[in-house]
């Protein structure tokens, strides 16, 4: 079956000579490049790699390689600070997805990836593609897909686009992962204008493997044959990487084209192929056709391994006749990848993926040259140095201005303008602190069944195949602190997700980051992600939690108007028994309300001052990070040793929303006391951090071992009742709070957008 | 009990379905591929499980209802053998004929996943002995089509047959529009055919089997037929 094609000669010179040029193919003009996202030094530098004019196909490969979304040309040099490194990490960032081990013989598999621009521009197929793009990036590692959490920003509910992109994202992450057959556990849904112009949409995938039997991207071996696995190849998508790259004008309608359209069902039947082929030995690499396509796949796995590739156009299954080499290189049709075969294993895996009634054509080989090689119809149509276009693509140290600081807001200056009671009924039915029921609803959340805590609680836990041992998940992010101090917003993006897991009772293990900004030629912009990446790095080395993976998604921006920085981190932590794990929810009436860590009553961007005063001011809570690990870790020893019946993480909305959402999740009640010395709005409402409440039946011996950890506690009050019963304030029915909390989103959703 | 689940592309609760089995009955199901043109033999209960087979393009079921291994479905089903169809199951068993009716999407045309409330309507056929008639069981739905339909006529029969065997409830086993959140035609979630050997439903009793996943309420339905087999030896 697999005719070898005559390898490239050694060097690029004579290959030079016979680089052929259709005659129908456009000329390589300044305007070309500028559509291509080049710019004109990128060019040049091109022009100087490769000793002549690029061929069309050749400009194409360059625009999708070099493109700040494959390339990572204006992060890299950041990135590279960040802690990757633990003994539990088995494979840090690089690869398909960042790998650790939980021990047992089993990894844990995991990463985060953004389909912003697409998302927006058409969001059902936008939001099935990101998670189709996740779930293979794990599944090419040998895992099997266990759960997806995904963390979504949107604009203003009042801006005409919002209630559109929110039904079509969140029925497309639905669609997608319901068909495929993963439960969707966690996640964050927010609302701001400033994601008017540019909704994110980040879906992060968690999956399980054998821990010495990981699949990885580099090619080895000479004259090993490339195989081209999964659906055909159309003419959708082209230019996907590229249109990502760049930011949104008034035309951002009219780059529809660029959205590839997702087939869960074939990507069911490409995990099951994918993993039985593995489970076979047939497997040397394999890399999975995300951004563009066959070109980023190809030249990754001769780029890693030090190798060239040579591939057969002639060869590629695809969906219709009359593809040029351009369009097949740059389409970004879903459900595909790529892998180089032990070639001993051809007939059986051929078999399996016919079985599986799915592609399975050998298109290529690996040679000793480095070089890049496309044939299609007998002709050579590009090639190119591969360590170039691949590793060694350009990277730039962009200038960067850092965030001005921001006053810090006294509490007492802020004049509450409604009372404690009603600002907590305002808040708990407001877009960013209601129930997201109406979201996780359609999701698949309990398939697999292995769903200890579904959605709505700190952090999801599921457990690893029959347990006991459970995973603890949770993305977490505040992007109006990263806007106001970008290094506190990373810290805190970090802290936070530590937290979560340590309030459910998990060991926090690692993290991946998706790091969501604006255009990175302003430098203003670029401050915010050099700052958010420093916190990112700071908190990740104080709280022994590396980065194994990430995805950077730049130039979310339209006519001149960025998003909020929103470096979205996915926290994965362990716990050794799932049934200790540890819910929101108050258990029983009559035990003691406590509160964990230190309250200065912080109101400087908290959503009190935001959504009851209408300010977005002042510096954020600053993030002391030896006292989030000393807290954190009190915390799940309270957990192990069975000395509180509930935990939760006090985040937005601060103390009370905290409270409330205990009660709403229990239906129970509890009467409050407020400790003097900070303003009560303040004391309720203030967002410090490294905080827990917690609930125990005997106090005493809670607080005798904060004392003795140095762990600030107070007593606030009891369980107990059906109303939630504040010092000095109206009693406030808990049903009435759920009605409020749970309402509001349903409500949105079924007003017409007129 | 030998059971035998079957596996079509881009079914998805095999798993959940054959470990629910593995747990209850204490034996490992055999997964029988779609191509296939028998059953094991000896299977003493055909389930097709849900998902969604052939990616639901088409009409859920339609494709997989005309798979090879439906026809030894069909024969299995006519000699009398247990056919238990849940959720995407439900949709084929429909398709393929073997219930009347047919799944439409849902009525709010939403995607639902949570815990519903069940009234047992009976307890005298072998998939629901193990529970008592009238009881409430909650258990998960996970679908985007589970709102049947069928006409006045078939609807009549189902209730004058007394083949309506799941019916959506309130907490207290009361039938109201609130807590029948598809819009299913009588709040009907599962049937059983006239002989009373097949029965299709669409919530997920396999997805609340253990402790660690909220509720041990589906445990019923399975220890329900491993006892009815027992007695039947």
């Amino acid at each position: 079956m697999w005719e070898r094609v005559a390898s490239s000669p050694a060097g690029g010179e004579e290959a030079n000579r016979t680089l052929h040029v259709r005659s129908n193919e456009p000329a390589i003009t300044p305007e070309l490049i500028t559509q291509h996202g080049l710019k004109p030094d990128e060019y040049a530098r091109i022009e100087k790699l490769i000793g002549r004019t690029p061929s069309f196909t050749e400009l194409g490969i360059f625009s999708a390689m070099w493109n700040e979304h494959c390339s990572y040309k204006s992060s890299k040099i950041h990135l590279r600070t960040l802690p990757t490194t633990a003994p539990w990490v088995i494979q840090g960032p690089g690869e398909n997805a960042g790998v650790i081990d939980i021990g047992g013989g089993l990894a844990v598999v995991f990463k985060m990836e953004s389909h912003n621009h697409p998302s927006y521009i058409e969001p059902y197929q936008g939001a099935t593609t990101g998670v189709g793009g996740i779930l293979r990036d794990v599944f090419t590692m040998g895992a099997r897909p266990i759960a997806c959490l995904n963390a979504l920003s949107f604009g203003d509910p009042k801006h005409p686009k919002t209630r559109h992109l929110v039904s079509g994202v969140v029925a497309g992450i639905g669609g997608y992962g319901n068909s495929f057959g993963v439960p969707t556990v966690g996640g964050e849904v927010r609302f701001h204008r400033r994601y008017d112009g540019n909704c994110l949409v980040n879906a992060m995938a968690v999956g399980i493997a054998e821990a010495d039997k990981i699949f990885y991207s580099a090619a080895s071996g000479i004259g090993m044959p490339i195989v081209y696995l999964g659906s055909k190849t159309g003419r959708d998508g082209i230019h996907g990487a590229t249109m990502a790259s760049a930011e949104f004008s008034a035309d951002a309608e009219e780059k529809r084209p660029t959205v590839q359209v997702g087939d869960p069902f074939s990507e069911k039947l490409l995990l099951e192929a994918c993993l039985e082929i593995m489970a076979k030995g047939c497997v040397i690499a394999i890399q999975d056709m995300g951004a563009a396509g066959l070109t980023c796949s190809a030249v990754e796995m001769g780029a890693k391994g030090d190798l060239g590739v040579t591939l057969d156009l002639d060869k590629v299954p695809c969906r219709e006749t009359g593809m040029s080499a351009y369009e097949m290189m740059l389409s970004e049709s879903q459900e595909r990848m790529l892998m180089v075969l032990k070639p001993e294993k051809e007939k059986e895996a051929a078999a399996i993926f016919r079985k599986w009634g799915l592609d399975f054509a050998v298109v290529g080989e690996t040679t000793p040259t480095k070089r890049f090689l496309v044939r299609h119809g007998g002709a050579i149509m590009a090639d190119l140095p591969i360590k170039e276009l691949g590793d060694e693509a350009p990277v730039y140290d962009r200038p960067f201005a850092e965030t001005a600081r921001l006053s810090v807001i006294d509490a007492a200056s802020v004049e509450p303008p409604i009372g404690i009671a009603d600002a907590l009924e305002k808040l708990i039915g407001s877009p960013d602190l209601c129930s997201k029921r109406w979201v996780f609803e359609q999701y698949d959340h309990v398939i697999l069944g292995n769903t200890v805590q579904r959605p709505g609680g700190d952090a999801a836990v599921m457990r690893v195949n029959e347990g006991p041992k459970a995973l603890a998940l949770t993305s977490d992010v505040t992007p109006r602190y990263c806007e106001a101090d970008p290094f506190e917003g990373g810290k805190q993006a970090v802290a936070e997700a530590w937290r979560n897991l340590s309030a459910v009772g998990a060991r926090p293990l690692a993290l991946t980051d998706n790091l969501n900004f604006g255009n990175p030629e302003r430098p203003e912009i670029m401050g915010q992600l050099v700052g958010c990446i420093r916190g990112i790095g700071e908190a990740s080395r104080a709280l022994d939690f590396p980065i194994v993976s990430g995805n950077v998604s730049l130039y979310n921006e339209t006519n001149g108007q960025a998003i909020l920085p929103t470096p979205t981190i996915g926290g994965v932590g362990i716990l050794d028994d799932f049934t200790r794990s540890m819910t929101v929810a108050f258990k029983a009436e009559g035990e003691s309300v406590l509160l964990i860590g230190e309250t200065q009553g912080w109101l400087g961007q908290s959503v009190y001052l935001r959504d009851i005063c209408g300010r977005e001011e002042g510096a954020p809570p600053p993030v002391d990070l030896a006292a989030e690990r000393r807290h954190g870790e009190f915390v799940r020893a309270l957990i192990r040793d069975g000395m509180v019946t509930a935990v939760h993480d006090l985040s937005d909305g601060g103390l009370v929303v905290a409270l409330a959402e205990m009660a709403m999740a229990s239906r129970i009640g509890a009467v409050l006391e407020a400790p003097r010395g900070v303003p009560a709005h303040a004391f309720w409402f203030g967002e410090d951090q490294a905080r827990y409440v917690v609930t125990a039946k005997d106090a005493e011996a809670v607080a005798q071992r904060a004392t003795a950890a140095a762990v600030p506690l107070i007593r606030l009050g009891a369980t107990g009742g059906r109303v939630l019963a504040i010092a000095e304030e109206r009693p406030l029915p808990v049903g009435d709070l759920l009605s409020r909390f749970e309402d509001w989103l349903p409500a949105y959703m079924a007003a017409s957008s007129a | 009990m030998k059971s035998a689940v079957l596996v079509f592309p881009g079914i998805n609760r095999e798993r959940d379905m054959a470990r629910a089995l593995r747990l209850i009955s204490g034996r490992e199901p055999a997964m029988v591929w779609h191509a296939d043109r028998d059953l094991p033999p000896g299977t003493d209960l055909v389930v097709i499980p849900g998902g969604f087979s052939y990616g639901d393009y088409l009409r859920c079921g339609a494709i997989a209802a005309r798979a090879p291994i439906m026809e030894a479905v069909r024969v299995f089903a006519a000699r009398g053998g247990l056919v238990l169809a849940v959720c995407n199951g439900f949709q084929i068993v429909c398709e393929a004929g073997l219930l009347p009716g047919v799944l439409m999407r849902n009525a709010q045309l939403r995607f639902i996943c949570r815990d519903v409330f069940l009234r047992v309507e009976r307890s005298d056929i072998p998939f629901t002995r193990g529970y008592n008639a009238g009881q409430v069981i909650r258990v998960p739905v996970a679908h985007g089509e589970g709102n049947y339909i069928a006409d006045g006529e078939t609807i009549a029969r189902l209730e004058g047959e007394g083949r309506v065997v799941f019916r959506y409830s309130s907490p207290d086993g009361m039938v109201d529009p609130n807590w029948n959140h598809n819009g299913a035609m009588n709040a009907i979630a599962g049937i059983i055919n006239e002989r009373g050997n097949v029965l299709g439903l669409m919530p997920h009793p396999e997805n609340h089997v253990e402790a660690s996943m909220g509720r041990t309420d589906g445990r019923g339905l399975f220890a329900g037929l491993v006892d009815h087999f027992k007695l039947a030896a």
